[in-house]
């Protein structure tokens, strides 16, 4: 019974594997907004650095959380380069609706 | 013991390449936008010297606690990153300036996105190749929508944003399961453990998010559905780097990981390289088809070249990696000369990307009508343009490897690409002239010369050499 609510390295990937589906379907089923799908990203790195911190936690190894931590950084300029190129899109577009990205198919 | 000096040696490239970005920031800076034109011109310089540079640098050298990696592979891969970024340069210098687009940042963006390619091509831990990675495509994102008052670049750029950010996402989800289950993120020392015994299932699934993260940025179907609207959506010129460097380098780096430390599990991760390989060919050659943009066209030709580029990458020898690096080589220079000649498509001084605006092209500028054929007829792979003989290695490459249906299909595809690529010669050279282009200026006119003149014949003199060196590239992985 105590090994049942011991929170082992299964538990930590199990929470990672969902938001990472989550961030994932969060960028291809929504309709609405391009904000979400940064939010989504988000998730994405977020479920990563669970991923690596719960690694090197086990692994009693510093290197995943040293990569987290990288990615935390990344994960910045990332987002303020993708909320600049919201920006300017939405000067020329007046709307960041997802469905409104289609000035060009083929 | 020196360690910090024995370890800044080996980097001095990119160290250098990295500290003239920052000079060429501050310079344009301060001599405000008029100073553009001066950054682009030492961004070229700075570039050469990074090649110099490279060229001295021989041998076998590991750096940074075993981050980064320098060998023949990174120096023939660096320079050709070097050479498409400056060729990129120097045919986007005219265009920035009538487009309005002449702001400094545009060359500090392209060095530093080089920096982070060649921080790829020598990396030698997860840990390495990620950051390398992420300064080339953070670089990218922002190129991309260079023009920001355009809605087409600003699309263009929101849309390579998602998706490239979404191909980091999965690349480091791969990545997190590679350390979790090898224990380590050192290229050498995974490729111990995977010696050692049986890959455990966890790095098999990491493996596969790795490959699919790279298969985003090399463009390879099923990941290539940005490419056709970037490349119609950015500025020609962000488009003809586009098309180039980056797809040198994260082909390098995909080739790097493969062969490397999986290179144990090549039967695994071949499976999926064919079958990337295989979509890459056929959508790449029936998608361009029916384009009538020759932006779009030459986005569903990188497709497909990334596909025939793959096909020796499957073959896991080194006589593929070889082919490869000569196909991309060759791919480089055909493709920089295709958009200079896009580039130079302006009809009274306004910026046209139909194929049908090269009609009678042979008869207003018949040289440029020349060049476009030999471009095309080397894409198409008829002998005896530089194209042919890339095509001719891979497929060699593979077929010793025993991959005869993945050749069969290359052939094929290869045949089906001669339409598309014949109908552009046609039109520029049977259709009857409808509006002139206007005079290519002196820059583009020299680089389409240049690369005319390299793609047939001085490839032909200059091959024996290319290939040697291109040979012990590929040696330097398989040691």
């Amino acid at each position: 019974m105590e090994n049942m609510m011991d929170i082992g390295l299964g538990h930590y990937l199990s929470v990672a594997a969902i938001l990472f589906i989550l961030g994932v379907f969060g960028i291809f089923l929504n309709r609405r907004n391009v904000i979400i799908i940064l939010m989504s990203i988000e998730l994405i790195l977020l479920a990563v650095n669970i991923n690596l911190v719960a690694f090197s936690v086990f692994l009693h190894d510093l290197v995943g959380q040293v990569f987290a931590l990288f990615i935390l950084t990344v994960a910045a300029a990332e987002a303020a380069i993708g909320l600049a190129i919201l920006v300017i899109y939405f000067r020329n577009r007046g709307s960041i609706a997802v469905e409104d990205i289609n000035l060009m198919k083929g | 013991m020196q360690p910090v000096l024995t370890d800044l040696i080996p980097a001095l490239p990119e160290i250098f390449l990295a500290v003239a970005a920052m000079l060429l920031l501050m310079l344009g800076v301060f001599r405000g936008n008029g100073g553009a034109r001066l950054v682009s011109g030492l961004a070229v310089v700075a570039l050469v010297v990074t090649g110099v540079l490279l060229l001295r640098q021989d041998g076998y050298d590991v750096a940074f606690s075993g981050l980064y990696i320098t060998d023949s592979f990174a120096v023939f891969s660096k320079l050709l990153i070097l050479l498409g970024t400056g060729l990129s340069l120097i045919i986007a210098q005219n265009f920035i300036a009538r487009e309005d687009m002449d702001r400094f940042e545009f060359p500090v963006l392209m060095v530093l996105a080089t920096v982070g390619m060649m921080m790829m091509v020598s990396a030698n831990d997860l840990l390495s190749l990620y950051v390398g990675l992420e300064l080339q495509s953070l670089s990218l994102y922002v190129i991309a929508s260079f023009r920001r008052d355009s809605a087409k670049s600003t699309e263009a750029g929101l849309k390579y944003f998602v998706l490239g950010a979404l191909s980091s996402g999965m690349l480091l989800y791969g990545i997190s399961l590679i350390y979790g289950f090898a224990g380590t993120t050192n290229f050498i020392t995974i490729a111990q453990v995977l010696q050692a015994g049986p890959a455990p299932l966890g790095v098999i699934v990491g493996l596969v998010f790795v490959a699919a993260g790279l298969a985003f940025k090399i463009s390879a179907v099923p990941f290539h559905m940005w490419t056709p609207d970037v490349y119609e959506g950015a500025p020609t010129p962000v488009s003809a780097f586009f098309a180039v460097a980056p797809k040198v380098a994260a082909i390098c780096l995909f080739i790097r990981v493969l062969e490397g430390p999986f290179g144990s599990l090549l039967p695994q991760w071949r499976q999926v390289i064919e079958f990337c390989s295989v979509a890459s060919m056929l959508v790449g050659s029936l998608a361009a088809i029916r384009q009538s943009n020759i932006k779009r066209l030459m986005a569903y030709s990188s497709i497909a070249n990334i596909g025939y580029a793959l096909v020796g990458v499957a073959a896991g020898t080194a006589d593929g990696v070889q082919a490869v690096l000569i196909y991309m080589a060759i791919y480089l220079v055909m493709t920089v000369g295709t958009f200079a000649i896009i580039i130079a498509m302006r009809q009274k001084g306004k910026a046209v990307e139909e194929i049908a605006d090269l009609a009678g092209l042979s008869k207003t500028n018949p040289m440029l009508a020349l060049a476009l054929a030999i471009f095309m007829f080397s894409m198409a792979g008829v002998p005896p343009a530089a194209g042919f003989f890339g095509k001719l290695l891979v497929f060699m490459a593979a077929w010793k490897a025993g991959l005869y249906p993945l050749s069969i299909i290359m052939a094929l595809t290869s045949g089906i690409s001669l339409f598309y690529y014949l109908k552009v010669c046609k039109v520029s050279w049977f259709d009857d002239v409808k509006e002139p282009l206007d005079r290519p200026s002196a820059g583009l006119s020299w680089v389409v010369t240049a690369t005319a003149l390299v793609v047939f014949p001085v490839a032909l003199v200059i091959g024996t050499p290319v290939l040697n060196s291109a040979a012990a590239a590929a040696a330097s992985l398989f040691h």
